[in-house]
């Protein structure tokens, strides 16, 4: 172990520099949330993932977000285990029938001011799930929507980039 | 029809007299009540293996396989009064199988010793959404929980929503102080009705549907898609592209063992192991949608071969990552065997009979960890692994460590199939066309994937179409058996245990 520890302290850090924000991000939350409630999160975001009906696909780019090379926790930005302590909800899937449930009281039970981020192209409109029996839809048909992130499943960078936008607070606050 | 023939799966079917003609590889027949409960002795008595059980508009399919001749069947038993014989009465690992079909088909196996729902929460608009004429919905169903009861003991209900990063899934621990009593295990929360998506879909969009059952093991569930899709119409697939989903599917079995391993450590409070395996794991990401263009290689295999020709550097970045995990993992390693606070978490946590492991044909490192060698890579066996060599590790252990360790060896085989793909990879095509048959036709694949044996079984119309497409993960055999592997054990240990089995809720649910 000690050999390890001490190869971390010599490498250089495999941590790369944050991305550029996501343009349409930006747009997309500058509708959705006042100056206010961004300057109200500070630097530092809490969130919440919460997995309406994934099939797993985003929630392992979700954890890939804490390894070495994206390291979420240098932003100030940190996955919580309650939604008690939450300020961002972070869903995923299409929202099944049997999550709808839970998906509510989940988003509930998190304090305000508060903010949900759907995360994967099913979080959307249902994606290719769209339209069966089990299926409710989007996150939007069930709880208020401030972003959503594309892809399937959208990359590390795709979610750091819209989760850096929340952050953002104003134009002249942009980091590099 | 005599005993002995009774006693082989090919033996049954030939006996029937009513085999279908156009399933392939492996036969199929309709067969009488007393077949299929002849079927149920032989699994009852540890002679086969159920390898899956699924409904049809009027009809209950199994698939069944010999463990000792490696025979594949499947049988078919009619229900026109809407009943069957519950196989489950007496071989348990159909149980949840059986209240599936319920569910989804409202046909009721007769006998079957629990009769709770177990996808259908009460939720849907429809009741039994893929009988042949769907009921309305039940409304609110109350759902009794098994009881433990003695003094002292108080539930732990843990779920749907997690504290993790991971799937819903609802768990009721029942614990006397620390030590758990009973783990009762409630799934169907992300119960996405891909079965009715498929029904009327055409290839390319079933396929889709395919690799977004469970994504974790996309490359493994679309492959046993193709498989399926391509039996059943005859297709011979390029050698080139069968080396290349072979090759893509070993990049995912690395990426997802490695995570495991890490992702196990970290359960113990192990973070160091936990961030090194995760920059290995990120490296075979990166590589693969250097390789394919995506990095969980999604849609990228497809009926008739895969989409496209990799990207030309292939073979050499393939190469650096073959070297990188090379050089880094074996530190790693020897770091979690010298480890004795993780060893101590580890080992003799969350045993699981090898009999246990037997009865449920259990796949993956589950059944590997537990004594059973079954790989569907060896039986029954898909090109190019039969050009390949590769051992299939073992252990009788049964524990998280054990599980770890089969992780472990199989990271280690996998790279070096990955080597062998490389060196003997044919050229030529990589696709061919995919022609409808017009007429029913029927196929069924078995493929590993990393957490063990994917089946897929379709269907196709005249007009190209799925008519029915069953897919059933390997965590249908896996998920009773944690719940029998939790018991005895802390609390606290449920991470760890439930990581190390790191079964699919999306897969299960489907």
């Amino acid at each position: 172990m000690r050999k390890l520890l001490f190869q971390g302290m010599f490498r250089p850090p495999l941590t790369e520099p944050a991305p550029p924000l996501s343009d349409a991000a930006v747009d997309e939350l500058a509708r959705s949330l006042d100056r206010a409630a961004r300057r109200r999160l500070g630097r530092s975001l809490a969130i919440r993932e919460i997995d309406a009906g994934s099939c797993n696909g985003c929630e392992l780019e979700i954890h890939a977000l804490n390894n070495p090379f994206y390291d979420l926790e240098r932003f100030g930005i940190h996955f919580v285990a309650s939604p008690r302590h939450a300020d961002v909800l972070l869903v995923t899937g299409p929202v099944t029938r049997n999550m709808r449930e839970a998906l509510e009281r989940t988003y509930h039970a998190t304090p305000g001011p508060k903010w949900v981020v759907a995360a994967g192209d099913c979080a959307r409109d249902g994606g290719c799930f769209a339209g069966s029996y089990a299926v409710v839809g989007g996150v939007s048909e069930v709880v208020p929507v401030a972003l959503h992130i594309p892809g399937c499943p959208p990359s590390p960078t795709a979610l750091l980039k819209g989760l850096l936008a929340l952050l953002e607070q104003e134009s002249g606050d942009r980091k590099p | 029809m005599t005993v002995k023939d009774m006693a082989r799966v090919v033996g049954l079917i030939a006996s029937s007299g009513a085999r279908i003609a156009l399933h392939r590889p492996w036969p199929r027949a309709v067969v009488t009540p007393d077949m299929w409960n002849a079927a149920a002795d032989q699994l009852a008595h540890g002679n086969w293996t159920l390898l899956g059980l699924w409904g049809a508009a009027g009809a209950v399919h199994m698939a069944l396989i010999d463990g000792r001749t490696g025979e594949i069947g499947v049988i078919t038993l009619e229900c026109p009064n809407g009943s069957f014989p519950s196989i489950g009465m007496r071989h348990p690992p159909a149980i949840r199988l059986e209240r599936a079909v319920h569910d989804l088909f409202g046909h009721d196996p007769l006998g079957l010793p629990d009769k709770r729902p177990w996808l259908d929460h009460g939720r849907w608009n429809i009741g039994h959404p893929l009988a042949a004429r769907p009921s309305a919905a039940p409304g609110p169903l109350h759902y009794p929980f098994l009881t433990a009861e003695g003094e002292g003991m108080h539930q732990i209900p843990v779920g749907p929503v997690h504290a993790g990063i991971i799937e819903p899934g609802h768990f009721r621990f029942t614990a006397d102080g620390e030590t758990v009593v009973r783990l009762e295990e409630r799934l169907g929360y992300v119960h996405k009705g891909i079965e009715s998506l498929m029904t009327g879909a055409a290839l390319d969009r079933a396929s889709k549907l395919a690799g977004r059952v469970s994504g974790d093991s996309t490359v493994a569930y679309a492959l046993a898609f193709a498989q399926a899709a391509e039996a059943a119409l005859g297709i011979e697939v390029p050698m080139r592209a069968c080396w290349l989903r072979a090759l893509m599917a070993e990049l995912e079995r690395i990426a997802n063992h490695l995570g495991d391993i890490g992702a196990v450590c970290n359960d113990a409070a192990f973070t160091l192991m936990h961030a090194h395996c995760g920059v290995l794991r990120e490296r075979v990401l990166r590589a693969a949608d250097a390789c394919f263009g995506h990095r969980l290689m999604r849609d990228r295999i497809v009926p008739g071969g895969i989409l496209d020709e990799p990207n030309p550097a292939f073979g050499a970045v393939l190469r650096e990552l073959i070297d990188e995990v090379r050089n880094r993992f074996p530190e790693l390693v020897e770091l979690y065997d010298n480890t004795t606070s993780l060893q101590d978490r580890t080992v003799g946590t969350g045993v699981l009979a090898p009999a246990l492991a037997r009865q449920y044909g259990a796949g993956g490192h589950v059944g590997r960890a537990s004594g059973r060698t079954f790989d569907a890579r060896r039986m029954p066996g898909y090109p190019p692994y039969h050009e390949l060599r590769f051992d299939v590790p073992v252990l009788d252990a049964g524990d998280v460590n054990a599980r770890l360790w089969i992780r472990i060896r199989e990271v280690e085989q996998s790279l070096f199939l990955l080597e062998q793909i490389l060196e003997q990879l044919p050229d030529g095509a990589v696709r061919t066309e995919v022609m409808g048959a017009r007429e029913h036709r029927e196929g069924m694949a078995l493929v590993e994937s990393f957490r063990g044996d994917v089946l897929v079984w379709i269907r196709l119309g005249g007009d190209g179409r799925v008519e029915r497409c069953h897919l059933r993960d390997p965590s249908w055999f896996q998920w009773p058996l944690l719940e029998a592997a939790i018991e005895g054990n802390i609390v606290a240990d449920f991470p760890l245990c439930n990581k190390s089995f790191n079964c699919s809720y999306s897969g299960h649910d489907l």
